[in-house]
């Protein structure tokens, strides 16, 4: 039987959603307002919401100070070059560990896992170090190969679970059918995981359009992506709110669009498969 | 040609031993079914001499070439699944396509036999669709069609029709056995449902626990079953098994006896007992009956025989239809 929903009741609850969404969104929305104010209205008090002097001065400030195109490339190779690394090397170990798993299977996966449970900074030294001593510090390669890394374990986990609801039965059939291991992962399980595929696509350039630590830490200025684009707008010299998000501005903006016309596989992505 | 030979086949999961040793021989052109309970070990059994499972110890040979090594795209065989196992995202005429494909045989070929495929099976209107655009039956015939487009020396089934609804499985069925007719190709075929193994087999192996209790045509696993658990296990409803006096006094630990040669009567007979269920399906009647002194005993009547729960009748074993049955269970 249906519950009951009364009118008064809908009407609350509609309320108390969009607040929280509004509350959610609100920061999001004030570096995009901030980003067109001036740098003295930006940090006024009482804060001005939408009356003030709207100005498009920081943009024009912030592409002549640094060189967003560069940022904005670098940040296109590193999280697109790690993202397809990285599903080249997941789909054949997920495909393993769903379709053929042995005894340490789950243990492997947990411990993948478990790899993303440690705070990165304990790695950064010797993984400082080791850049340093092979040239890697400051280079789009040497981002690509750690930001494959660390998302390894989530675009492994992902793929296996997407993976683990293909039937078993399918990718026998179509070695009954003749195909070799290859002929099978290329003309049966790929076609048939390409939502899948689509969604840990999709979520890990995100993620590592977004990932700061490591990009931050391993870059100067060569190789620097858009997080390190923004965070040299917030100095020891004085914070510049107004360019600050401008910068922030900038840098999100691409990933947003592309997040938005990907919403589906997105909510497929992040739900790991639990919806069908 | 397709001839299969198990020497020694076992199978072992881990700890568990699912098929300790099995020596089998199939025919050329033969329909054989593998029957059993479930966990009988049947499928894995149908799954070794397909190569989805490797064996644990003895040989498999296909057509007199030893086949235990090779892959299972190397033997030659095509299967059925129960799941029908289609691929999703190809249009009905690219699955049957598939093993063709796969095997590397030019274009105008391949449509060739698609289309014959196509034409046996009254796939012709569907050869664009999707396979979930199909009916359960729609989709079974696009497997079948899969199968048989790449002329494999033979067809195994594994359970291909339990997915389907009764009066769709009793058409299948006939199809499946006119195909066979057809095609003259070996089947192997995997079930539960004795009347499947009944109606459409050459050869019936029953299987039990990984062993085979008793392979045979239809008729001989009906008519002289090798032990208890063929004889329980063939027929419908159930051989009824009786021990005690009444089996002693025939020299054996337990009788059989099926309800069908068991002679009702509300006047007089052998046995009295009371009905405690009567099942009248129009044309049969069954009755559950608590026979004095030997306990539940079925038996089966003409759908005419009209008698209800604490009715009492009268039951005469037909003397020269019992099976006798030693301590170890085996016929006497």
């Amino acid at each position: 039987m249906a519950r009951k929903v009364t009118t008064q009741r809908k009407v609350i609850m509609t309320a108390i959603a969009w607040a929280l969404a509004i509350l959610i969104f609100f920061p999001i929305l004030w570096t995009f307002l901030t980003s067109f104010k001036s740098e003295a209205d930006a940090i006024a008090s009482p804060p001005q919401f939408l009356f003030f002097h709207w100005t498009t001065e920081n943009y024009a400030e912030v592409q002549s100070r640094s060189n967003y195109l560069s940022h904005f490339m670098n940040s296109v190779v590193i999280s697109f070059g790690s993202t397809l690394i990285g599903l080249i090397i997941a789909i054949p170990a997920a495909w393993a560990m769903a379709f053929a798993p042995t005894k340490r299977t789950k243990d492997v996966l947990m411990w993948m896992l478990s790899t993303k449970m440690m705070p990165p900074v304990g790695a950064l030294i010797p993984i400082y170090l080791m850049f340093r001593n092979s040239g890697l510090l400051d280079t789009r390669t040497g981002l690509v190969i750690v930001l494959t890394l660390i998302n390894l374990p989530i675009i492994v986990w992902m793929l296996y679970t997407y993976f683990k609801e293909i039937p078993g039965e399918i990718l026998e059939a179509a070695r009954m059918d003749g195909a070799s291991l290859a002929k099978e992962i290329i003309y049966v399980l790929t076609p048939m995981a390409v939502p899948g595929i689509a969604s840990t696509l999709l979520l890990n350039i995100i993620l590592a359009w977004n990932e700061a630590f490591w990009t931050l830490n391993l870059t100067a200025s060569k190789a620097a992506p858009l997080t390190a684009f923004i965070a040299s707008y917030s100095s020891p010299e004085g914070l510049f709110y107004a360019k600050l998000s401008a910068a922030s501005t900038m840098a999100i903006a691409p990933i947003l669009i592309l997040g938005w016309f990907s919403q589906k596989q997105l909510v497929r992505g992040l739900t790991f498969g639990a919806v069908k | 040609m397709g001839s299969i030979t198990l020497q020694k086949v076992s199978k072992v999961f881990g700890e568990a031993k699912v098929i300790p040793s099995i020596d089998l021989d199939i025919r050329d052109g033969e329909f054989v079914v593998f029957v059993g309970p479930s966990g009988c070990g049947k499928s894995t059994l149908l799954r070794l001499i397909a190569g989805l499972e490797d064996v644990s110890g003895g040989k498999i040979v296909i057509d007199g070439r030893d086949a235990t090594e090779k892959a299972p795209s190397e033997r030659g065989l095509a299967m059925v699944f129960q799941s029908y196992a289609l691929y999703p995202h190809m249009s009905v005429r690219n699955n049957i396509a598939f093993p063709l494909k796969m095997a590397g045989m030019d274009k105008a070929e391949i449509d060739r036999k698609v289309n014959d495929a196509a034409r046996v099976l009254n796939l012709g209107d569907y050869l664009d669709r999707k396979p979930r655009q199909l009916s359960g039956g729609q989709r079974q015939r696009v497997a079948i069609g899969r199968a048989i487009v790449r002329q494999p020396s033979a067809f195994l089934f594994d359970e291909p029709l339990s997915n389907l609804d009764a009066a769709l499985r009793v058409n299948m069925r006939i199809e499946i056995s006119e195909l066979h007719q057809q095609l003259k190709t070996t089947m192997v075929y995997v079930t539960h449902d004795q009347v499947e193994a009944m109606t459409m087999a050459d050869k019936i192996v029953v299987l039990n626990r990984g062993n085979i209790e008793q392979v045979g045509s239809p008729l001989e696993l009906y008519r002289s079953p090798r032990n208890l658990f063929v004889a329980g296990f063939i027929g419908s409803p159930k051989m009824n098994f009786i021990r005690g006096q009444n089996a002693a006094q025939l020299n054996a630990h337990t009788i059989g006896i099926r309800p069908e040669h068991v002679l009702l009567s509300t006047e007089s007979g052998d046995w009295k007992g009371k009905v405690t269920v009567a099942e009248h399906l129009g044309s049969d009647t069954f009755l559950h009956v608590d026979v004095d002194g030997i306990g539940m005993v079925t038996a089966r009547s003409n759908g005419d025989f009209a008698s209800k729960a604490g009715d009492t009748v009268y039951l005469t074993p037909d003397k020269t239809r019992i099976h006798k049955f030693n301590e170890s269970g085996l016929a006497i």
